[in-house]
């Protein structure tokens, strides 16, 4: 396969059906056991098993069939300056793509295909059109093909964009088993232990088993004060938690790597079951996130992803962020962004986040106080005034913290070639954006604002989520550092008197007319 | 380098886009809200019509309804009118919009993609268009509603001439 000449039209390795083969069956085989079984109450075993047995021949054939059509009908072909790929079993299709406008390749392999020696290559696009972006995906060629495609299109991109080699190829990031640690950290462990303690009790209720196993476990309960019980579901549900985002953490970050390889270009590869390799140009990159939620804040770790034209977040992906660097010691998180960025200080170390005003952090406590006592008063109007005593006094200080550490985080200020924006206190996120990758800006002022003399000022980029908000920030301050970024942007419709702005006041209201 | 928000720092703001939209605006807005509060208002005199029991409640809202829509439609308009502006340089494209939440839009002139001209079918009965400014970023259309169909056309001419000239890479 891997002698196939450059320009000729290549298929998809025959394999592929055999694969697709053994999946369908597998699902039928899942799927029909408890038909059968279901069936087998009312008919003869023999009579429900023919019976499925047909259905499922039917299935399968007619899947694999189509599959067989599918993988004999599509050809791929990688020429000079573009991709091409035919392919559709009953309207025929042929797409193409330009080089040159080629953002990633993305190879994948699950533990079935990985099982028959196959990848599934796709090269993806930035270009969105309204409808979504252009991937042309090839399912499914050999491991060998996918990496003779990998080199072949990287090779031909570069030739045809012509871009500078890379600054440091080699390794930039290898995976860390004492990472690991941090994996109980992230915001999934309650999310997780919630859903396990759900499926539990759904399991127990749907088998109608109540009367054994709950009733000990209430029994046991029974034994022990609410606060107790409390305590120790939550320490259940927490551990189960726990060990959930342990496996996540490993099948999702196992063999971690992330490499700059020649013509400046780089590749992440991980996963245990699901082994994937994503590549990103250099050339398409607008800039880092550094994610640090707030178990990975207390813990001094913090994650990377990559901001990006052409890394479009696919909906139908459960990993939606282009992450280069999972939970990792802070230090080693902003030398990585360093790396990538091609910077020798951090952007995120050497920038000096000047703050928002008080203004801001009146609005996060009232929004906070707000949000803590809308379901006390709602205790108190249905009469438990003892919960709502209790929910006052947990809920409050909470929501008051939490909103004060919202104020501290918010930050702005640019930094070389890049400016920076931080917010956020679950999920804190200090957003490094190129700062000619600004595309556009976005002011917007909401009655409160208004009155408050605050404006949120976006950025919008080719990149990612398209917007990098930095939210609350003085008018005056605000525009002055849009002014400074980007300075031919708002720059002439800016207007500037030399008088003090008055104490107290965050300068003039934006709208002067 | 980065800013500070306070001390004998000069204030700085946002001077309104150059152009406001076009002068039959306002009363297509105003035959917007007219129509949103007329079509339930004759609904509801038709069911007072038909429900006796009830005639006294429905008739009730409907006038409510209809008190709304006439308030809202002499009081907003001009008042959006005035919020409501544009204004295209050598360089960059400026919008102001927005009601109760104000926006200002900015894109460079080089970074535009596409220019789209739409129009409903109550703003085409007033000769008006609606032009969105699209760019690169998923979140940066702008978005001009309620110009003239000559100055819609026009102003597409330029944008995308200069978007055709810039030739620089829009991402």
């Amino acid at each position: 396969m891997s002698e196939t000449p450059d320009g000729a039209w290549t298929a998809l390795d025959r394999r592929t059906v055999a694969m697709t083969a053994v999946l369908h069956t597998g699902v039928a085989a899942g799927a029909g056991g408890p038909v059968v079984l279901g069936l087998a109450a009312y008919r003869p075993i023999g009579s429900a098993l023919a019976w499925v047995l047909s259905v499922v021949v039917l299935l399968v054939g007619s899947g694999v069939l189509h599959d067989a059509v599918r993988c004999r009908r599509t050809r791929y072909r990688i020429g000079p300056v573009m991709v091409e790929l035919r392919a559709g079993v009953l309207v025929r299709s042929v797409r193409s793509v330009a080089l040159e406008q080629v953002r990633s390749v993305d190879i994948t392999a699950g533990p079935l295909l990985r099982a028959f020696g196959l990848v599934v290559v796709r090269i993806g696009t930035g270009q969105r059109c309204g409808v979504g972006e252009t991937t042309l995906e090839l399912r499914s060629v050999t491991r060998a093909e996918g990496d003779r495609l990998h080199e072949v299109l990287l090779d031909r991109i570069r030739s045809a964009g012509g871009w500078p080699p890379g600054a440091a190829d080699g390794r930039l990031a290898g995976c860390d088993p004492r990472w690991v640690r941090y994996a109980p950290l992230s915001c999934r462990t309650p999310l997780l232990g919630g859903a396990a303690a759900g499926a539990v009790w759904g399991g127990v209720e749907w088998f109608g088993m109540p009367g054994s196993l709950l009733d000990r476990a209430r029994a046991l309960l029974a034994g022990l004060p609410v606060a107790g019980t409390v305590a120790m579901l939550v320490t259940a549900a927490l551990v189960v938690g726990a060990a959930g985002s342990l496996l996540a953490f490993t099948e999702k970050w196992w063999n971690f790597r992330l490499d700059r390889e020649p013509g400046a270009t780089l590749r992440v590869r991980r996963g245990l079951l699901a082994a994937r390799s994503i590549s990103l140009e250099e050339r398409t990159l607008r800039g880092v996130e550094l994610v640090e939620p707030w178990g990975l804040r207390w813990a001094g770790a913090a994650r990377v992803d990559a901001v990006g034209a052409g890394l479009v977040t696919r909906s139908d992906e459960i990993d939606v962020h282009h992450t280069l660097l999972p939970a990792a010691p802070r230090a080693l998180a902003d030398r990585v962004a360093a790396v990538v960025l091609g910077e020798a200080v951090p952007p995120t170390v050497s920038v000096r986040l000047a703050p928002h005003p008080p203004a801001a952090r009146a609005r996060r406590l009232r929004r906070g106080l707000a949000a803590a006592l809308l379901p006390v008063l709602g205790c108190l109007a249905s009469g438990l005034v003892l919960v709502a005593a209790v929910l006052a006094a947990v809920a409050v200080p909470v929501a008051l913290a939490v909103a004060l550490d919202m104020y501290r985080n918010l930050g702005h200020g640019i930094s070389g070639r890049y400016l920076v924006t931080r917010s956020g206190s679950a999920r804190r996120s200090t957003v490094v954006l190129r700062r000619d990758g600004v595309i556009g800006w976005t002011v917007t002022q909401s009655v409160f604002q208004r009155r408050a003399g605050l404006i949120t000022i976006t950025a919008t980029t080719a990149a990612g989520a398209g917007a990098f908000s930095a939210p609350d920030v003085g008018e005056s301050a605000g525009l002055r550092f849009a002014e400074e970024s980007v300075p031919e942007l708002f720059g002439p419709f800016l207007e500037r008197d030399r008088v003090p702005a008055l104490p107290g006041r965050n300068g003039e209201p934006a709208r002067a007319g | 380098m980065s800013a500070k928000g306070t001390g004998n720092t000069p204030t700085v703001w946002l001077r309104p886009p150059r152009h406001p939209l076009d002068a039959r605006a306002p009363a297509w807005w105003r035959a917007h809200c007219l129509l949103g509060a007329g079509i339930p208002v004759v609904v509801l005199v038709v069911l007072a019509l038909l429900l006796a029991p009830a005639r006294g409640a429905l008739l009730g809202a409907a006038a409510l309804l209809a008190g709304i829509g006439v308030a809202t439609a002499m009081v907003l308009p001009p008042w959006w009118y005035r919020l409501h502006r544009w204004e295209v340089t050598a360089t960059a494209v400026y919008v102001r919009s927005g009601w109760l939440r104000h926006e200002w839009r900015v894109a460079p002139m080089s970074r535009i993609q596409t220019v789209d001209t739409t129009s409903g079918l109550l703003q085409n009965a007033f000769g008006l268009v609606t032009v969105v400014v699209t760019t690169a970023s998923a979140k940066g259309a702008l978005t001009i509603a309620g110009l003239d169909r000559e100055v819609a056309a026009d102003l597409t001419r330029r944008l995308t001439d200069a978007s055709v000239r810039s030739g620089v890479d829009p991402t």
